[in-house]
């Protein structure tokens, strides 16, 4: 117990020097924010229709709570979190449900998702908002209110809040970090956010930091942002807990959660685990803004700060409801866009938007017109020359050269033995490449070809142990009914005497049963494979004759003991596949958070 | 779809590779002050060689030859050899040595980025096999000879192997330092006795001592310009000044101090030029500091105990095969990884 008072007085001591420590690596690419700070967030008008995909955030798939010609209120749920893991979705105006189904979302795949769509009556009229007593309310009705008014992670990475907000009984969270580093090029909500709503944002870091108890709290701005400090200075002086404003150097991907995270407590998240387990939660400042307007307000998250930059005549920042057409918002700041041209998210990790008339969602943090000059086409590929620029520049420590050569050779293996997972896709590698090579895409193709192939194993195990038991399974019952039938003729005959004729008549009968018993395996083991190719049959004979030569794996009395098994084996490949998904998105969290 | 980042800020491989050849500028100079400006003629020789076996080359296997002709690796690839081959070597040896360096050194293997073993440093090995002596006759600084040539006379006898009438090839010609030591050694001579001679200068060998220089200060420059780290260079310098001063301190009097060994030879183009090719090289920084104290010591010993007066080449070559298993057992700690 010392030891852990001492060392976050240690850590308190850390951050009241404001002692820095840094990562590895990182680039400075140009910053391009002035464009899109000179002026004040701007309202946007509510547009006709609105687009809502009830998948906005990392989890389940919200449950739709309308119908198509409903009428609903501003701020009223539309779809409700499905599960811990989930959020919900909201009317950001009042309207009429126009219609329920698939619509392109803001998404790399670009492929469509269930969405609501949302005819605006042009009313604008609110449900009934009520303020929470939080302090009055116990922890997990809060958390499930968080919940059930949509709070995510609005960094970029939309993992619902609730469940980071929980308090951990073995990981307890000792400091919290509010990240406002808003490391990527371009992108400034966050910036202004934190000049024009200070005040909000502690309230809402307030709210956070009674939920997790935490003893230190420290908000994380790049110094390239003196105005957002000075704001967020200001506001904490008038908080009554104490909040450390740390100026945190300039250095993109500071702004990665576990960047940050390093450069403000000087530890390093374990790869693959979350923050939590050195004690340390992270959220982005957005976050603790709405968690503050739900909470003090009784508004659910229904609109965003959007930044729209680039090929703009009015790049700035726009406060736009969620379900927005993203034309819309470009053409209200004065700009034009083909489809495919739009970029969302900052020019390090943002991605070409499949169509210029998504919806804005909750990760959508900026929206960039990109001109043929901003971004021109790469210069075709050379071979990699190993020059190691890139393995100076990565944040993580990878060796990015190696990466590419077994991604591009197909040695997943090898890739994912040299951490292809730690990477945080933040770019930088193909930043600085002399040789023009798309690394990121690279492993970007990898992982995704490693995670098919770990499916693809998974469910090919499943299925064949669901196969071997089901065989198992038949010939235990025909043992068991054989069995059966001895018992009864040895039962009969110890009641009639010795009687040879019944006694024959009876083992006449069991060897006729155990005959059919045999015949019914035959016919068991034949019933896939009939009608098939020659080719085929032979390649079943071979399989066959193999299988015979290995000893049979079970004997019966373990028969019973192996269905338990092969029951937990399929509950824990279930369980395993769910897990094979989490560091996916525990991987995503820091990474999108980036932006 | 997903291509990002859309921003990069990375200088080509060509502006990479004419730096590396800028960084050769005050060697070259300093060379061309030593041993008159027959260096020169080498050089555009090398290079026009290079280039054309290169575009063949590229022909022959169907590659894009303007992509890659221009990103100017062959360049280097002919001036460090040009460099490392004596002076005064006949044509057919630099163009025969230049062509092996691209040919089977480097387009055989795949081109840029393919070529497990430093192209340079393959070609001058398999000549110094083929031709142990033109290899090794060097001729003397020009402030030592007893006839010095001009740079037609030089070009001349690049050409023709013709020196002026009345001319001996020994007036021009002389034992480098490297040379000089290990026979007078072998002929029990003490260092005091050697180190009389006037082919040695204050560092390392007259003259050569300021090419070193020159290299040094080109090498300084492509650290400078984050073109190479100091890993390498350090590490190789290092470890040659340390076994040959564990040498000298046990022994003055049979062998040459550190200073010598680091201004003789090829050690400066050696440790900001030759080790430093990254394809061939190591790309961990501990793996960086290994190999370049492998080939530090490795040189040094054939130096003093092999039948080669500079060892260079061969060490350069045998570390270029371990580079895979360097690289393996060097890998650094990732982010949020245990030790």
């Amino acid at each position: 117990m010392n030891a852990i008072v001492n060392i976050s007085r240690l850590l308190k001591d850390r951050l009241a020097k404001t002692g820095l420590s840094r990562f590895k690596g990182g680039v400075h690419p140009p910053q391009h924010k002035l464009e899109s700070t000179t002026s004040p967030i701007r309202s946007v008008p509510v547009p006709k229709y609105l687009v809502l995909p009830l998948r906005q955030h990392v989890g389940n798939v919200s449950k739709l709570q309308v119908a198509t010609g409903d009428h609903v209120l501003k701020g009223q749920l539309l779809a409700k979190a499905d599960g811990q893991v989930s959020a919900a979705v909201h009317a950001p105006t009042s309207g009429v449900i126009a219609s329920i189904g698939n619509q392109l979302i803001p998404h790399p795949s670009g492929l469509p998702d269930i969405s609501i769509t949302l005819e605006s009556d042009g009313k604008d009229q609110w449900i009934e908002r009520q303020a929470l007593d939080y302090l009055a309310m116990s922890k997990p009705e809060l958390l499930d209110h968080l919940r059930e008014a949509g709070v995510v992670g609005l960094g970029g990475a939309t993992f619902p809040s609730h469940i980071k907000l929980r308090e951990d009984t073995r990981h307890p969270v000792r400091t919290l970090i509010i990240n406002g580093a808003e490391c990527e090029p371009y992108i400034t909500c966050d910036d202004m956010l934190m000049r024009e709503r200070a005040d909000e944002i502690v309230r809402g870091i307030e709210i956070m930091r009674y939920l997790l108890d935490a003893e230190v709290c420290a908000i994380g701005i790049e110094d390239n942002k003196p105005e957002a400090i000075r704001a967020m200075r200001e506001a904490v002086a008038k908080s009554e807990i104490a909040i450390n404003v740390i100026a945190v150097p300039t250095i993109y991907p500071g702004g990665g959660a576990k960047q940050l995270i390093k450069v403000i407590t000087g530890k390093e998240v374990p790869s693959g685990r979350l923050p939590t387990e050195i004690g340390v939660q992270c959220f982005n400042v957005a976050t603790a803004y709405s968690v503050h307007r739900v909470v003090n307000h009784g508004e659910p998250v229904i609109s965003r700060v959007v930044t729209v930059t680039g090929n703009v005549a009015h790049a700035g920042n726009y406060e736009a409801p969620l379900g927005i057409s993203i034309s819309e918002l470009v053409q209200l700041a004065g700009g034009q866009a083909e489809d495919g041209d739009l970029i969302m998210g900052g020019p390090m990790m943002g991605f070409n938007l499949p169509a210029v008339d998504v919806p804005v969602v909750k990760a959508t943090n900026c929206i960039i017109v990109p001109s043929a000059e901003m971004f021109p086409d790469p210069e075709p590929a050379l071979p990699c020359i190993r020059c190691t620029r890139c393995a100076d520049a990565c944040p993580v420590n990878l060796q990015p050269q190696e990466l590419y050569w077994f991604s591009k050779s197909q040695n997943l293996e090898k890739a994912r033995e040299y951490d292809i997972f730690d990477c945080i896709e933040c770019g930088c590698c193909t930043y600085v490449c002399p040789s023009n090579i798309p690394l990121v895409q690279y492993y970007r193709y990898a992982k995704s070809e490693i995670i098919a192939q770990d499916r693809a194993k998974e469910a090919a195990d499943i299925a064949r142990e669901r196969n071997e038991f089901r065989l198992m399974r038949i010939e235990r019952e025909k043992q068991e009914r054989a069995q059966k039938h001895a018992q009864k003729a040895a039962g009969a005959k110890a009641e009639t005497g010795a009687d040879n004729a019944v006694e024959a008549a009876k083992k006449a009968a069991i060897a006729a049963a155990v005959e059919r018993a045999k015949a019914q395996k035959a016919e068991v083991v034949a019933k896939n494979t009939e009608a098939v190719s020659p080719r085929v049959e032979a390649e079943i004979a071979k399989i066959e004759a193999r299988r015979a030569q290995q000893p049979e794996p079970l004997r019966q009395p373990e028969q019973a003991q192996l269905f338990a098994e092969s029951q937990e084996a399929e509950v824990t490949s279930a369980s395993s596949q769910v897990e094979s998904l989490q560091p996916l998105s525990k991987d995503k969290q820091p990474t999108e958070e980036a932006k | 779809m997903n291509r990002s980042p859309y921003l990069t800020d990375a200088p080509s491989v060509t502006s990479i590779m004419l730096r590396v050849l800028l960084a050769l500028v005050p060697g070259i100079a300093a060379y061309v002050w030593v041993f008159g400006g027959g260096i020169l003629v080498t050089l555009a020789l090398a290079s026009v060689t290079a280039l054309s076996v290169e575009a063949l080359m590229l022909k022959l296997r169907g590659r894009p030859i303007r992509m890659f002709i221009t990103d100017g690796s062959a360049l280097v690839t002919a001036w460090l050899l040009a460099l490392a081959l004596p002076p005064l070597a006949p044509w057919w040896l630099i163009v025969l040595g230049t062509a092996i360096a691209i040919v089977l050194a480097k387009q055989l293997y795949g081109g840029l980025g393919y070529n497990p073993f430093n192209p340079a440093m393959v070609a001058y090995a398999a000549l110094l096999i083929s031709f142990p002596l033109l290899m090794t006759s060097w001729p003397a600084p020009l402030t030592l000879a007893e006839i010095q040539l001009g740079f037609v006379e030089q070009m001349q006898f690049i050409f023709s192997g013709a020196l002026p009438t009345g001319v001996a090839l020994d007036a021009v010609t002389s034992a480098t330092p490297l040379d000089y030591l290990k026979t007078q050694l072998t002929l029990n001579h003490s260092m005091e006795e050697i180190s009389q001679s006037s082919i040695f200068g204050s560092l390392g060998g007259q003259g050569i001592e300021l090419i070193a220089a020159g290299y040094l200060l080109g090498g300084l420059y492509l650290i400078q310009q984050r073109i190479i780290t100091w890993h390498l260079p350090t590490a190789f310098l290092a470890s040659i000044a340390l076994i040959a001063a564990i040498f000298y301190l046990a022994d003055a009097s049979r062998f040459a101090d550190p200073a010598f060994h680091l201004f003789s030879g090829a050690t400066m183009l050696c440790a900001f030029f030759i080790i430093t090719d990254p394809v061939s090289g190591p790309t961990t920084p501990k793996g960086k500091l290994i190999f370049a104290a492998g080939i530090g010591f490795m040189t040094y010993i054939i130096r003093v105990y092999g039948g080669y007066p500079d060892g260079v080449a061969f060490a350069v070559i045998f570390f270029n095969i371990c580079v895979p298993l360097i690289d393996a057992y060097t890998q650094p700690r990732v982010f949020g990884h245990e030790k």
